[in-house]
């Protein structure tokens, strides 16, 4: 059902539909290798229309799904910024350059680099919730954990384990800037194109106390060590999702410019500090060489500080290393 | 528990939409007043007409209000009905009209429940949108229960399905433009006329307040 000859049709019709004489707004997103592999995940559609699926499994998806689309329910325990799964991995976890979520499920168990380990498809996801969601992940095997892997995996439904050339994964790359990126322009692209929903402080909106605009920095967003706080990563997931609903609305320079201001901003400390920001930052440079922790920026290193937000401790326990040495 | 530090934010000021400030506050009798003229459309409370396509105006913030009729003078709305009493205003007319109106809370029945599929249709665009097709959630601009956000995401439960059809038909024929950032643009070239039918079906039935 997902061969790459059909795919191919599906994304040639993805094509036509942004072609539409309709589409006053252009989505404008990079296209797809010949030889990779398109998938298009399932819908919570499909999953009721599925009677193969036995009901008890359906209930644990949907769990998954509720956890990962109002992850703020695991606020305190799991969670002590203002973020949920969704609002960096958009539509679901299912749209491309959004880093859909299912590849994990067939590509996982790998080595990342990250960590300079092999993870599982739960500590992928432990480690969103150290970074991303600044928090503590679910324990191994804990019933919430199962859920969301459930989710996962049964979004990768049909695709092929291990195959890596994966069409639309991640948030894409946006070509080198022209120019070095720069704070003052990045502010300038910040308050014409982002205020207006993230506010102009950057710490999002709320309605009613709930989350409606995430923040992009300060205490209730993404720590220093998230994959988010690399001004390339950054760019790529504005350039292909931001302004919400039009994907390739900045060029590559503005792209780039904002993902610096947003990412020269404070946020709570990486949870692998040791010592200082600038100790931290050379110990894990691979990493670190993608963001600005640890360096000057307007008179003031950043990540200098002990803060860590909401979060009443530094390291979650589940970051551990192993070896099989 | 490490020590807690404010962060040092920069300050950023923004001025976000420049509507035009009027010489005195705005009063909410003087409105009354000014909105004489109004009400034979959209009635003393705001509640509009659901058969003739007149929205209700009791469900926005003022300065929401005060933009549209800006937009209605300035040509970016193009109506015959509605644009000759926008350009009969003043900003400080303006001004009260919106603070009478906000303050309004109009009793508007519930729409008779149509056809539950077309409801059905609505309510997982509405609350899941269509990302396919790069079609967002309504409820991820316009609030969780669609009650609007701030003073640039107007309220949509509760207003009258006509109206709700008439101006994304307007977004995609291009009377209606100058929304920020061309955000509802987007979302409205996006929408087939089955799409329009079941969200205005959909939100016209959900509480407003
Ligand atoms: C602040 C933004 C942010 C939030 C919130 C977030 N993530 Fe991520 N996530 C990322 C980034 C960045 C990547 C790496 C993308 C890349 O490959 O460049 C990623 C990658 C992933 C991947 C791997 C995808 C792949 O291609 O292998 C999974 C799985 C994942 N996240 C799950 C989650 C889950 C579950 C949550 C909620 C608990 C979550 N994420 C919350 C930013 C975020
Ligand atoms: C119309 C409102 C809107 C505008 C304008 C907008 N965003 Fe967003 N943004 C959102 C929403 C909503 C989400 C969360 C998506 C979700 O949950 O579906 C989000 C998510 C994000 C995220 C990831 C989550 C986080 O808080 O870290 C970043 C980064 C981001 N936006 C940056 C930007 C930048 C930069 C711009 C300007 C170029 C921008 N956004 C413009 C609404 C908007
Ligand atoms: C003859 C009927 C009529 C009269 C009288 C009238 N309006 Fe309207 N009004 C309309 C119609 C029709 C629309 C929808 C126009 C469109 O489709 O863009 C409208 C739209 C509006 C809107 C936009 C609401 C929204 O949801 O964006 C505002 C605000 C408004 N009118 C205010 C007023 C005020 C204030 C007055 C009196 C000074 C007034 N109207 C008089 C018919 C009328
Ligand atoms: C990316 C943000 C965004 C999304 C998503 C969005 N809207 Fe909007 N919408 C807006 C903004 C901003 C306005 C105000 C436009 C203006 O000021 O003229 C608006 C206005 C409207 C109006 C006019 C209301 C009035 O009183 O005149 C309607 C109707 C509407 N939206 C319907 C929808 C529907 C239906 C959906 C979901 C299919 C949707 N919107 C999704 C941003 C959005």
């Amino acid at each position: 059902m997902y061969s790459r000859i059909l795919m191919t049709t599906a994304f040639s019709l993805i094509m036509a539909h942004s072609a539409q004489a309709a589409d006053k707004v252009p989505v404008k997103l990079p296209d797809f290798e010949p030889e990779q592999y398109v998938h298009t995940a399932p819908t919570l559609a499909d999953l009721d229309a599925d009677e193969s699926i036995h009901p008890e499994l359906r209930k644990v998806i949907k769990r998954g799904y509720d956890l990962f689309m109002n992850t703020q329910q695991l606020r305190g325990e799991n969670v002590f910024n203002d973020m949920s799964c969704r609002n960096c991995h958009l539509g679901e976890g299912r749209q491309h350059w959004s880093a859909p979520i299912w590849p994990a499920a067939t590509t996982l168990p790998d080595y990342r680099d990250k960590n300079w380990q092999v993870n599982s498809l739960e500590e992928r996801i432990a480690g969103c919730f150290s970074y991303s969601m600044n928090g503590k992940p679910p324990a191994y095997g804990s019933d919430n954990m199962l859920a969301l892997v459930a989710y996962h995996q049964w979004l990768a439904r049909g695709a092929p384990v291990y195959e890596k050339n994966i069409a639309g994964r991640g948030f894409g790359k946006v070509a080198d800037p022209a120019q070095t990126p720069d704070y003052q322009r990045g502010k300038k692209v910040f308050q014409e194109n982002c205020a207006i929903c993230h506010g102009a402080d950057g710490q999002g909106q709320r309605v009613n106390g709930v989350v409606q605009f995430p923040p992009l920095w300060g205490d209730g967003a993404y720590n220093w060590g998230a994959g988010m706080a690399r001004v390339d990563t950054a760019a790529a997931f504005i350039k292909h999702n931001m302004p919400l609903g039009q994907p390739g609305k900045l060029s590559d320079q503005e792209a780039w410019d904002v993902a610096y201001y947003i990412n020269a901003q404070e946020r709570p400390q990486d949870p692998r500090f040791e010592k200082s920001a600038a100790y931290t930052r050379e110990k894990y440079l691979n990493f670190h060489r993608r963001t600005l922790y640890g360096t000057e920026v307007n008179g003031r290193v950043l990540g200098e500080h002990n803060n860590t937000g909401a979060k009443p401790f530094l390291k979650p326990e589940a970051l551990r290393s192993r070896t099989f040495d | 528990m490490p020590q807690r530090k404010p962060f040092l934010g920069a300050v950023t000021a923004v001025a976000l939409t420049a509507a035009a400030i009027p010489a005195a506050a705005a009063d909410v009798e003087r409105g009354r007043q000014a909105a004489q003229t109004c009400i034979a459309c959209h009635q003393a409370d705001g509640a509009g007409n659901a058969a003739l396509g007149y929205p209700r105006l009791d469900l926005f913030a003022e300065d929401y209000i005060i933009q549209q009729l800006q937009h209605f003078k300035a040509g970016h709305r193009q109506n015959p009905l509605m644009q000759p009493f926008a350009r009969n205003l003043n900003e400080q007319q303006m001004a009260d009209i919106a603070a009478y109106y906000g303050a309004q809370q109009a009793a508007v029945p519930t729409p008779p429940a149509t056809d539950a599929a077309l409801l059905a249709q609505g309510e997982k665009l509405v609350h899941q949108g269509d990302w396919d097709r790069h079609i967002p959630a309504c409820t991820s601009c316009h609030g969780p229960d669609n009650r609007g956000v701030g003073a640039s995401f107007p309220a949509l439960a509760g207003q009258h399905a006509s109206y709700i059809e008439s101006q994304l038909q307007a977004w995609r024929n291009g009377t209606r433009s100058h929304d920020p950032l061309n955000l509802m643009l987007a979302v409205a070239g996006r929408m087939t006329d089955s799409d329009i039918k079941a969200a205005a079906a959909y939100l016209a039935a959900q509480p407003a307040k």
